[in-house]
């Protein structure tokens, strides 16, 4: 990448690599950011696929798709140029298939999930490096399990490259690994929220994957990020009956300016936290962070999905070239 | 409608409380909390975590696995232990237990397959869990144990998690490995060897060597197993056991939380109580906070009037240096925008509160017992006062902090 460049382009961005794998601590939106992510590529003129790795049933929601979700690929998005299509991988298909390609029967599918440790993660893994390595799509979106299982699940490949010396199942540990270490075929993007658990738990993350993986650290996505109001500081709060008779309106009766104060300093305190927190991520993980706003919304839909890619895409092009280029290739 | 004193009853009474619910729930913070308060009701209780965030961990002196509890020394009547669990170690524990000699015990031990069982069969971690609780519960030097779960995306795991070793050992297929050791050659059939070569097949041959030898090593001991196994089951369904669900006000985890009381109902354990974490607080019209902030209205303002306490002990003040000596800072034009962004903040706020209640009551639909609300903390919990308050929410004890 050339650092005469303004900004990241977001298309570029998305071609960079060829499978995302989004990962990230339970609770932090780490679906609802992997069906952003599929929506700002599609919306960028890309045919893309996300991929769950259990029954995944929120993915056709976020996409406002009323279609059965399963290990068929269905479609979940058309936009202008690009598409989204979606299913599932979960390891007893990928073992099933495995068997049958390799003239095995069904009846043998407990037996060697149960006598191969770590066959099930490795078999889901070569199944995505064949749909990686087929002519289509163009970018693939893995929403991967939640860290702690994230780690064991990418590093499956190595532990079963230890315990099996030959046959064909180490060599689809060796093609895993192969996939893993390429900055062009993969990255792993991590979901994290601007609190400090959450934060902490990323940078241990990104540190293990970066050892024990070796895989590409993309971007780090802050989900639910508080959007800066007017009125809201991060350290203090404006008085509504002050700002009243300043604007010249009629006086708030003492009861609505409580709440309003009192709301006001809540999300000023969130918004320290979020700061303090922000920093931390940036003093301790030298990755640039795409931001994400926080929905004051109970359910997430397409609207709400659409939402997020154009901040992501925004986010994107914000983003210095020059750091991203450091953590490419 | 319930009050905190139910769970306080729980954690007066009960001999085990195990904590459920989905990830980033609360539920470790929870499961420690609700020992506290046990320690506080003049107990003596141990907390099993799974995987506490770190300084968490330190706080409780537990920064390393361990199968041995630590005591944490504090000002309350009861004692407060806690240990991290250590799923491996656990397992190791229980094969030395039952195995019949050193011999066999090395022999599983050393085995390359048995030594990546612990992180690659499922649910062998919840059931380790499980496990550690009955061996704590049974050495009667805690009145109550508390248990968190693993993270598990399937709750049932943690119900299934003794009877899926069993039915990992017993599985047919590991009879007829083990079958050359105890029949007669002609009971290796032409079945078994076709089993065998179906797996090399797969996965190379050294990887059968090395399950052949496990499963030979573990013959004579999946009786121990079941046996131990059914105890454990046995306690998890005990009236001495009680199950506490944990969430937080999102859909995920709101779902997960109502799939988990159904399958406790069918298994005859219902939920004992629901905590719900991470509430934010209601500032509509007559809501909880909306009192709390009444008070912030009807305080004098001191001169300059243009800030007030936020709250939380945020620092308020202009932020631009010298416009305190200014209380009118602000053009009409902008004095509007500041209005307009204070009320659209409260009414997001509102709303997020109104869902939040929502779930609340769904869960409260679906459970008789005790429902504890814990607000939206301001800082992580990651020391013993963070505990006290968590646990002053929970059953309404205040840690006094002289000793």
């Amino acid at each position: 990448m050339t650092t005469n460049l303004p900004r990241v382009d977001r298309g570029e961005f998305c071609r960079q690599s060829r499978l995302l794998v989004v990962a990230g601590k339970g609770g932090v939106g780490k679906t609802t950011v992997a069906a952003a992510l599929a929506r700002m590529a599609a919306d960028d003129g890309l045919d893309v696929l996300v991929v769950g790795l259990d029954d995944a049933g929120a993915l056709p929601v976020l996409f406002g798709a009323d279609v059965t979700f399963g290990y068929e690929e269905v479609l979940l998005y058309t936009g202008p140029a690009g598409r989204v299509q979606g299913r599932v991988i979960t390891p007893d298909d990928a073992l099933l298939e495995y068997l049958m390609d390799h003239g095995l029967r069904r009846v043998a599918k407990r037996l060697v999930s149960t006598a191969i440790p770590g066959i099930r993660e490795i078999l889901v893994l070569g199944k995505v490096k064949q749909l990686e390595r087929a002519d289509s799509p163009e970018l693939i979106v893995l929403d991967a399990p939640a860290t702690g299982h994230a780690v064991r699940f990418l590093t499956s490949a190595t532990g079963l490259m230890d315990a099996a010396r030959g046959g064909p199942l180490r060599a689809q540990a060796a093609e895993v690994i192969e996939m893993l270490h390429d900055p062009v075929r993969c990255e792993v993007l991590l979901v994290t929220l601007p609190e400090e658990t959450p934060v902490n738990e990323l940078v241990e993350t990104a540190f293990r994957l970066e050892d024990e993986v070796g895989v590409m650290l993309g971007p780090v996505l802050v989900n639910a990020c508080y959007t800066p109001v007017a009125g809201v500081g991060a350290n203090w709060v404006a008085d509504p009956e002050t700002l009243a008779a300043a604007a010249g309106e009629p006086a708030i009766p003492a009861e609505e300016a409580g709440r309003l104060r009192g709301a006001a300093g809540f999300r000023a305190a969130r918004e320290a936290v979020q700061a303090e927190q922000l920093d931390r991520l940036t003093a301790n993980l030298p990755l640039p962070q795409l931001r994400l706003p926080y929905l004051f919304t109970p359910e997430v839909g397409p609207d709400q999905v659409e939402l997020l890619a154009e901040a992501i895409g925004r986010a994107i092009e914000a983003l210095d070239p020059a750091v991203v280029s450091v953590a490419g290739p | 409608m319930s009050t905190p004193s139910d769970l306080s009853a729980l954690v007066r009474e009960r001999s085990i409380i195990v904590c459920c619910g989905s990830g980033g729930a609360g539920k470790t913070t929870t499961s420690a909390a609700i020992a506290l308060c046990g320690a506080l009701a003049g107990r003596s209780a141990c907390v099993v975590t799974i995987d506490p965030a770190r300084r968490l961990a330190d706080a409780l002196g537990i920064q390393e696995l361990s199968n041995e509890p630590k005591r944490i020394k504090g000002p309350w009547p009861g004692e407060l232990w806690a240990v991290m669990l250590d799923a491996k170690g656990t397992f190791d524990d229980l094969v030395v237990r039952y195995s019949a000699d050193p011999e066999q015990a090395d022999r599983i031990l050393s085995n390359r397959l048995y030594r990546n069982l612990t992180s690659a069969l499922a649910g062998t971690q919840e059931y380790m869990a499980a496990e550690k609780l009955y061996e704590l519960h049974a050495s009667d030097r805690f009145d109550l144990v508390v248990v968190d779960t693993p993270p598990t995306r399937n709750a049932l795991d943690f119900l299934d998690a003794p009877g899926r070793l069993t039915r990992f050992l017993e599985n047919r297929v590991f009879r007829l490995l083990l079958m050359p050791t105890r029949a007669s050659l002609r009971a290796l059939t032409v079945a078994t060897q076709a089993l065998l070569r179906t797996i090399s097949k797969v996965a190379g041959s050294e990887i059968v060597e090395d399950a052949v030898a496990f499963f030979r090593a573990f013959d004579g001991m999946e009786d121990g197993f079941r046996d131990r196994a059914r105890r454990v089951e046995e306690l998890l369904a005990d009236a001495g056991t009680a199950f506490v669900l944990v969430a937080a006000p999102r859909r995920d985890s709101v779902d997960e939380a109502g799939y988990f009381a159904d399958r406790l109902a069918e298994a005859h354990q219902p939920v004992a109580a629901l905590v719900m974490n991470r509430l934010h607080p209601d500032f509509g019209p007559g809501g909880d906070a909306a009192r709390a902030a009444a008070g912030v209205a009807t305080a004098p303002a001191p001169a300059p009037a243009d800030v007030v306490d936020a709250g939380d002990g945020v620092e308020t003040g202009p932020d631009e240096p010298g416009s305190t000596a200014d209380p009118f800072p602000l053009s009409a034009a902008q004095a509007e925008e500041s209005l307009v962004g204070m009320r659209r903040n409260l009414a997001d706020l509102i709303s997020v509160a109104t869902y939040e209640r929502g779930y609340l009551e769904l869960l409260e639909s679906k459970i008789d017992g005790a429902v504890v609300k814990v607000p939206f903390l301001s800082k992580d919990v990651h020391d013993l006062d963070g505990l006290a308050a968590v646990a002053e929410c929970l059953t309404g004890q205040v840690l006094s902090r002289r000793a």
